[in-house]
C-alpha cells in the first residue's frame, strides 16, 4: 500500500537536511508503529507524504497504490486514500466543524467521481460516528478546534478520518494528551476502522497506545532514517529500555 | 475661501494635491441641476452658505489622506455602461419593495407603500409642499455631523438631493422594506437622500440593493426615538457601484438600537462614512462591512470612515469591518470612538482587518479614541495578514481543493462582521451570494 524508497528530505528554505534515506513498506491491513526521539523526523515524515510545503525531497520517492505521491496536490493525496492525524491539530476560527466535515466528505467523493452526501445522508452519518467518540452536538457546531482541549482535538481528528474513511492512516502521536477513557476511545475507534483494505502507521512515543493498537512490524526512527524494524517486543524494549542501548547497538 | 482660491492658483490642478477653489465648487454645483425645495428650502440655503464656506476637499486635507476625493470633485462622473439585471439578493425574502432608477423613485414598479405603521413618501413628491415632518430632520443630522471633521460631500448632498424616501414608523413594521437601486442611463450622476425616523418603540429592517448610479452620493439620515430597533443592510456589487461615497448619520435614543451592515463585493472607488451620535442612556450601536476587493477588474479602493460618538452612559458600541483584497485592491479603514464627559460606563469596541491574497494589495487602519470619561470600557484592534498556510494545508489535507479553502478561510475570515446581521435569514441570503460569488471566481 504505502512504499517509502531512499526518501531524502530537506527543508526548503535553509540549508538543513531532515529525512536522510527513509525506506519504509507498509502492506494493505498492516499496523505499523514509528518510535523515535524527538527531533529524529516523525513529523517531518508523515507531513511530506501528506503533501505540505516548505519541505524539498532532493532523493528518493513515495508511493500509495503504485500511485507517486509526492507528485501530487495534498487535496489529491486525500482523495488517493491518505489521511494524517496531526500531532497539533489547526484551529480554523469561522469554520464550522460540521461544515468543514461535510466540504472535505463531498470534496473527495466529488474528486473519486462519487455521488455527493445529501444533507440528511451527511449528518444522520456524522451524529452516528461522533457519538463513539463521545463527541456531543455541541462540540460539532463550533468552530474547528476553537476552544477544544488537547483531548477533545485529538478525538476529533479520529472522526475525521472515521467520516473520510481513508485506507492510509498516518497517526503522528495521536495518543498525547488523552486521559486513559479517551485513549481507550481513540483507539477503539482505530481498531473499528481496521479491515484488511486499510493500513494505519502509528507514530507514538509509548508503549501504552500499542497496547489498545497493536501493531504488526514496529519501527524505530533516528536521525532521519528507519535504523531498525522489528515486532511488537521492539515497542516493549524501547518502552523499558529507552533508545540507548538500541541506537547504539545500530551504530 | 479666500484661502483656498489663492492656494489652488498657485498650485497647478493637474497636480491634484491642492484643495479646489471656488471655482471648481461652482462648477461641480452648475454641473447638477439644484432643486429650489418646498419644506426643505431652508436646509438647502443654509447646505449652500455651509459649502461655500467649507470648500471641497483636497488630497491633503486630513481626512482624505487614504483617499483621493477627486473623482467626486469632477463635475460629471464617466459614464458607465448599464449592466444585465440578475436576481437581487433578498429575492427570496417576504419584504416590501421601493424601485429607484436612476436615483428617481419608481413608484409604478415599487410595492404600495400605505403598509401598516409605515408612513414613506418620496422626497420628490414631498419637497413640493411647505410642511412635513421630516422638516427638524432633512439636514439636520448631517448638520450636527459636521463637528468635528468636516464632511463637504455630504453637505453636498444636502444641497443637491433631488429624490429620497422619507420613512416614519410608528410600530414595528413586519417586513422589511427594501430599496432596489436600478439604473438606466449610463451616465446618472445620482444624489439621494434618505431620511428615517423611528418613532418611540418601533421596529424596521431597511435592505438596499442594487447600482444607484455612475456616481452616487447619497445619505441616510436616522433618527431613533427612545427603545427603537433599527436594522439596516446594503449589498453593492462590481458592476452596480463603481463610483460612489455614502453617508449615514444616525442618532441614537434611549435604549434605541441601531445596526448597519454593509456588503462591498469589488466596486471601484467607494468611501462610506458612518456618523453615529449615542444620545440616550443603554443605547446600542453597531456598524459593520464586509468587503471584497479585486483591482483586475478594474482599481479596487473602498475606504470606510466611522465615527462613534458616545454622548451617554451605559451605552455599547460596535465597530467592525473585514476587508478581503487580491491584485493591488486597497483597503481603508478609518474608525474613531469618541467618549463625552460624563459617558460613563461606555462599552466601546473596534475591530477592522484586512486579508490580503498576494503582495500588491493594501490595507491602511487609523483607529482612534478619545475618551473624556473616567470608567469606560474602550477597546480597538486592527490586522493586516495573510491567508493562514498552516490552516490551508490543514484542509487540503482533508481533501478540500485549494480554491475552496481559500473560500472557506475567507468565508470564516468575515464571519463576525456578517455575525452582525441579526437576522438568520438576511444573513443567510448573503452567505450564499458570497459562497456563489468566490466560488465562480475562485474557478475562473
Ligand atoms: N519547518 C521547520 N523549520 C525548522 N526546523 C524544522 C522544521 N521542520 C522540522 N524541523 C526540524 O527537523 C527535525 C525533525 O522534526 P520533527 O518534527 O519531524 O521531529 P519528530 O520526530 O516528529 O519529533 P517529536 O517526537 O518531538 O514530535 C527537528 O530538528 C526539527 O526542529
Ligand atoms: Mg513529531
Amino acid at each position: 500500500m504505502l512504499e517509502i524508497k531512499n526518501l531524502h528530505v530537506k527543508l526548503e528554505d535553509e540549508d538543513k537536511q531532515i529525512l536522510n534515506g527513509v525506506d519504509l513498506t507498509v502492506p494493505a491491513g498492516e499496523v505499523h508503529a514509528i518510535m523515535g526521539p524527538n527531533g529524529s523526523g516523525k513529523s517531518t515524515l508523515s507531513y511530506v507524504l501528506s503533501g505540505r510545503d516548505g519541505y524539498q525531497v532532493t532523493e528518493g520517492e513515495a508511493s500509495l497504490d503504485g500511485h507517486d505521491l509526492l507528485d501530487m496536490e495534498p487535496e489529491e493525496r486525500a482523495s488517493a486514500g491518505l489521511f494524517l492525524a496531526f500531532q497539533y491539530p489547526v484551529e480554523i476560527p469561522g469554520v464550522g466543524n460540521l461544515t468543514f466535515l461535510r466540504t472535505a466528505l463531498n470534496a473527495q467523493r466529488k474528486a473519486r467521481g462519487e455521488e455527493e452526501l445529501s444533507s440528511a445522508e451527511f449528518l444522520k452519518l456524522v451524529r452516528e460516528k461522533a457519538k463513539t467518540l463521545k463527541i456531543d452536538g455541541e462540540m460539532l457546531k463550533r468552530p474547528v478546534n476553537v476552544g477544544f482541549s488537547g483531548g477533545e482535538k485529538k478525538r476529533n481528528e479520529i472522526l475525521q478520518m472515521a467520516m473520510l474513511e481513508p485506507r492510509m492512516c498516518i497517526l503522528d502521536e495521536t495518543d498525547s494528551g488523552l486521559d486513559v477513557d479517551a485513549m481507550r476511545l481513540v483507539a477503539d475507534g482505530v481498531n473499528a476502522l481496521r479491515s484488511p483494505e486499510r493500513s494505519f502507521l502509528v507514530i507514538t512515543h509509548y508503549q501504552r497506545l500499542l497496547d489498545h493498537i497493536k501493531p504488526d512490524v514496529v519501527h524505530i526512527m533516528s536521525a532521519g532514517r528507519i535504523v531498525k524494524t522489528g515486532g511488537p517486543e521492539l515497542a516493549l524494549e524501547v518502552e523499558r529500555n529507552g533508545y540507548g542501548d538500541l541506537l547504539a547497538e545500530v551504530g | 475661501m479666500a484661502d483656498t482660491a489663492v492656494l489652488s492658483a498657485q498650485t497647478p490642478a493637474v497636480e491634484g494635491k491642492a484643495r479646489p477653489g471656488a471655482s471648481a465648487l461652482s462648477a461641480r454645483l452648475e454641473a447638477l441641476d439644484l432643486p429650489q425645495g418646498g419644506f426643505t428650502a431652508a436646509a438647502r440655503r443654509d447646505a449652500a452658505e455651509r459649502l461655500a464656506s467649507m470648500g471641497l476637499p483636497g488630497a491633503r486635507d486630513e481626512y482624505w489622506r487614504y483617499t483621493d476625493p477627486a473623482p467626486f470633485n469632477a463635475p460629471r462622473p464617466e459614464p458607465l455602461s448599464v449592466p444585465a439585471r440578475d436576481a437581487s439578493l433578498f429575492s427570496d425574502i417576504d419584504r416590501l419593495t421601493l424601485v429607484f432608477v436612476d436615483g428617481v423613485f419608481d413608484a409604478a414598479a415599487s410595492d404600495d407603500l400605505s403598509a401598516e405603521g409605515l408612513q414613506i413618501e418620496s422626497l420628490a413628491a414631498a419637497d413640493r409642499g411647505a410642511d412635513h415632518w421630516a422638516v427638524g430632520l432633512y439636514g439636520t443630522l448631517e448638520a450636527a455631523g459636521q463637528v468635528p471633521v468636516k464632511r463637504p460631500f455630504a453637505v453636498l448632498n444636502t444641497l443637491a438631493a433631488r429624490d429620497g424616501l422619507l420613512i416614519r414608523v410608528t410600530g414595528p413594521v413586519s417586513r422589511p422594506l427594501h430599496v432596489l437601486y436600478r439604473r438606466q442611463d449610463a451616465a446618472a450622476d445620482v444624489v439621494l437622500h434618505h431620511v428615517v425616523k423611528l418613532e418611540p418603540g418601533a421596529e424596521l429592517t431597511l435592505l438596499e440593493t442594487g447600482g444607484i448610479g455612475a456616481r452616487s452620493n447619497t445619505m441616510l439620515e436616522v433618527d431613533l426615538a427612545a427603545g427603537a430597533r433599527f436594522h439596516h443592510i446594503s449589498s453593492k456589487r462590481a458592476d452596480d457601484a463603481k463610483l460612489g461615497i455614502g453617508h449615514i448619520f444616525a442618532r441614537v435614543g434611549e435604549g434605541a438600537l441601531f445596526k448597519s451592515f454593509a456588503l462591498s463585493v469589488n466596486g471601484r472607488m467607494m468611501r462610506n462614512e458612518g456618523v453615529i451620535e449615542i444620545a440616550g442612556d443603554d443605547a446600542v450601536a453597531h456598524i459593520a462591512a464586509a468587503v471584497l476587493g479585486d483591482g483586475d477588474e478594474g482599481a479596487f479602493h473602498h475606504d470606510d470612515t466611522v465615527f462613534i460618538t458616545h454622548a451617554a452612559e451605559r451605552c455599547e458600541s460596535r465597530q467592525v469591518f473585514k476587508k478581503v483584497l487580491k491584485n493591488g485592491a486597497h483597503g481603508i479603514f478609518q474608525g474613531k470612538i469618541l467618549v463625552k464627559p460624563g459617558a460613563q460606563k461606555t462599552d466601546g469596541y473596534q475591530i477592522s482587518q484586512g486579508l490580503l491574497l498576494d503582495e500588491g494589495s493594501q490595507f491602511l487602519a487609523k483607529p482612534e479614541l478619545e475618551i473624556y470619561a473616567d470608567d469606560v470600557k474602550c477597546s480597538h484592534g486592527s490586522t493586516t495578514g495573510a491567508l493562514d498556510e498552516t490552516a490551508m494545508f490543514y484542509l487540503r489535507s482533508r481533501g478540500v481543493p485549494r480554491e475552496q479553502a481559500i473560500v472557506l478561510l475567507v468565508l470564516s475570515f468575515l464571519a463576525d462582521a456578517l455575525a452582525e446581521i441579526e437576522n438568520d435569514e438576511l444573513r443567510d441570503a448573503i452567505l450564499v451570494r458570497l459562497d456563489e460569488w468566490l466560488t465562480t471566481r475562485a474557478k475562473g
